[in-house]
């Protein structure tokens, strides 16, 4: 019972600990990240390329094949109401509210945050941080931040481009394959969506480019600098953005609805 | 952030009157439980190549970051050109860096950048040097360590000596005045080992700057280093000129400077019994 309370105590402890660097850590990047923009854009282009733009083709052809299945399923389901022409609007709900952001942060975790856990958590275990740090580099606003920060102006761009591709995806499904009427197909979704809805899709993009990031940045910067350690850091960095990413979708919802 | 450019002109010389540049007093540092100083004194005299040998594990490279202060002490203090480090707060502390050159055993080079934009990289940080004169002093820098024609390569096409040698001319680009060299010597052929020590020596006595090489590499740091300090047991074990280590009368220096495999540290890290533990129950 004693050992039981003390590993309660302990895990407890740490988690709180950890807690409290993790905002500490948040609050450094956020105080560099002006400066940044103003003074290191180039930087900070140079990570949207590597966030943003290596990760379109993953997600152009995820949002393809996501609107297909939208559109087959939104076809089989409305068609037993009659309702198969709103198959658009069903399909464009779906991605511009839910799975535009989510399915994009998902990927986005897969694809870019590992990049980014990796490469810092190498940069640390090869003295690289260190050796910034004796050239008297502050490799936080210098590493991390822009990194950050290309993440973040990233993200909405690619919910935008899964977005629109997986619309196009449905329409090819249900306005080529099932003959749904394509005037219809797009006139209810003008009449349909509104720019609440959109303004949601825009919300939640950023602020699930702002958390998986972050988390990316934080795991990679505390790897344990050893093979091992960057592994389990890059793992740590899908598992937790997709929790974090499904919990902040629920809550955002529910507020926004 | 981008730091503010022409910090060097603007910093305080380092004290000149005092004829150590580096002084350590009384320094503890543990890791856990486990003391890797126990009230640690040693000076490092300006201008000279000082060596920090001593057996793996005796923190010759924890004492590098603590001078460096990467890592802070328990106890104790250590001076900087009069200066104590643990006073100076973070902008002070990377005024003071960029006095030092640091050689990682590993060279640490940046690997999303070319050999030309490493040692670059200083001058682009805490300059605002024209690009015509960057390339000047970059390609001066690499000539020095025989590597101008390798400026446009990337780190991954270097071989760990010429890593070593991009790294060595990194950390003199801004002239400092203290080179530290954490192991130069690892796994270096001879033909790149002995262009190192060349190197060493030659830029100490040109450019009058202090060295600090960590290494344990005992043939080679004898032929580059003024004076040498023994580390082991948490405390400076000897200190004298390598010639006058290679005589001393104490076994653990003795064992050291002349590898041999027993003595005062033990060859067997501690164990149970040899036969008890392969013939006894444990074996079954």
């Amino acid at each position: 019972m004693t050992t039981l309370l003390r590993d309660l105590y302990n895990t407890s402890a740490e988690f709180v600990r950890t807690f409290g660097a993790f905002q500490l850590f948040s609050l450094r990047l956020i105080r560099h990240s002006p400066g940044i923009l103003v003074s290191r854009f180039d930087l900070v282009v140079k990570q949207i390329f590597n966030t943003g733009a290596l990760s379109l083709v993953i997600i152009m052809v995820c949002g393809l094949f996501v609107g297909g299945v939208l559109g087959l399923q939104g076809y089989s389901n409305l068609a037993r109401f009659n309702a198969e022409d709103s198959v658009g609007v069903f399909a464009a709900f779906g991605l511009i509210k839910e799975l535009g952001p989510v399915i994009t942060a998902l990927l986005f975790a897969g694809r870019a945050g590992t990049s980014l856990a990796s490469e810092i958590g190498l940069m640390k275990a090869t003295d690289q941080l260190s050796a910034m740090e004796m050239m008297a580099v502050n490799p936080v606003p210098r590493v991390l931040v822009p990194r950050f920060l290309g993440g973040v102006i990233a993200m909405p761009f690619l919910v935008a481009v899964f977005s629109m591709v997986g619309l196009f995806g449905t329409h090819l499904v249900a306005v080529e394959l099932l003959s749904v009427d394509v005037g219809a197909f797009w006139q209810q979704i003008q009449i349909t969506v509104d720019m609440h809805d959109i303004n949601e899709g825009i919300f939640k993009s950023i602020v699930f480019g702002v958390a998986a990031s972050m988390i990316a940045v934080w795991e990679g910067y505390n790897a344990v600098p050893t093979a091992e350690g960057v592994g389990r850091a890059t793992t740590r960095t899908v598992v937790i953005t997709a929790i974090v990413v499904l919990v902040f979708d629920f809550m955002i919802t529910a507020v926004m609805l | 952030m981008r730091q503010e450019p022409e910090k060097k002109q603007q910093m305080k010389p380092l004290d000149p009157s005092s004829e150590n540049l580096i002084e350590i007093h009384d320094l503890k540092y543990s890791r856990g439980h486990r003391v890797i100083f126990e009230g640690l004194n040693l000076n490092i005299k300006r201008g000279e190549i000082t060596a920090l040998m001593g057996p793996s594990g005796t923190g010759k490279t924890t004492l590098l970051r603590l001078i460096t202060r990467q890592l802070i002490p328990q106890h104790g203090t250590i001076h900087i050109g009069g200066v104590d480090i643990a006073t100076l707060n973070l902008a002070e502390l990377y005024q003071l860096r960029q006095r030092f050159g640091m050689l990682f055993q590993n060279g640490a080079l940046l690997t999303d950048l070319s050999v030309f934009e490493n040692v670059a990289f200083p001058l682009r940080e805490h300059t605002k040097l024209t690009n015509r004169l960057i390339r000047h002093v970059v390609l001066t820098k690499l000539h020095a360590v025989g590597l101008r024609g390798a400026a446009d390569m990337m780190p991954s096409e270097l071989s760990g000596g010429m890593a070593r040698r991009v790294a060595l001319a990194r950390a003199m680009v801004m002239d400092p005045d203290i080179l530290i060299y954490d192991e130069p010597f690892v796994g270096l052929d001879p033909i790149s080992m002995g262009v190192i020590v060349r190197l060493v020596r030659r830029m100490n006595d040109t450019l009058g700057i202090t060295s600090i090489i960590v290494s344990h590499d005992v043939a080679e740091v004898s032929t580059v280093a003024d004076c040498s300090f023994l580390i082991s047991g948490g405390k400076v074990a000897a200190s004298g000129s390598p010639d006058e280590l290679r005589t001393a009368n104490s076994e653990l220096v003795r064992q050291f400077m002349h590898g041999m495999a027993d003595g005062p540290v033990a060859f067997h890290y501690h164990a149970p019994d040899y036969e008890e533990q392969l013939l006894g129950r444990d074996a079954e």
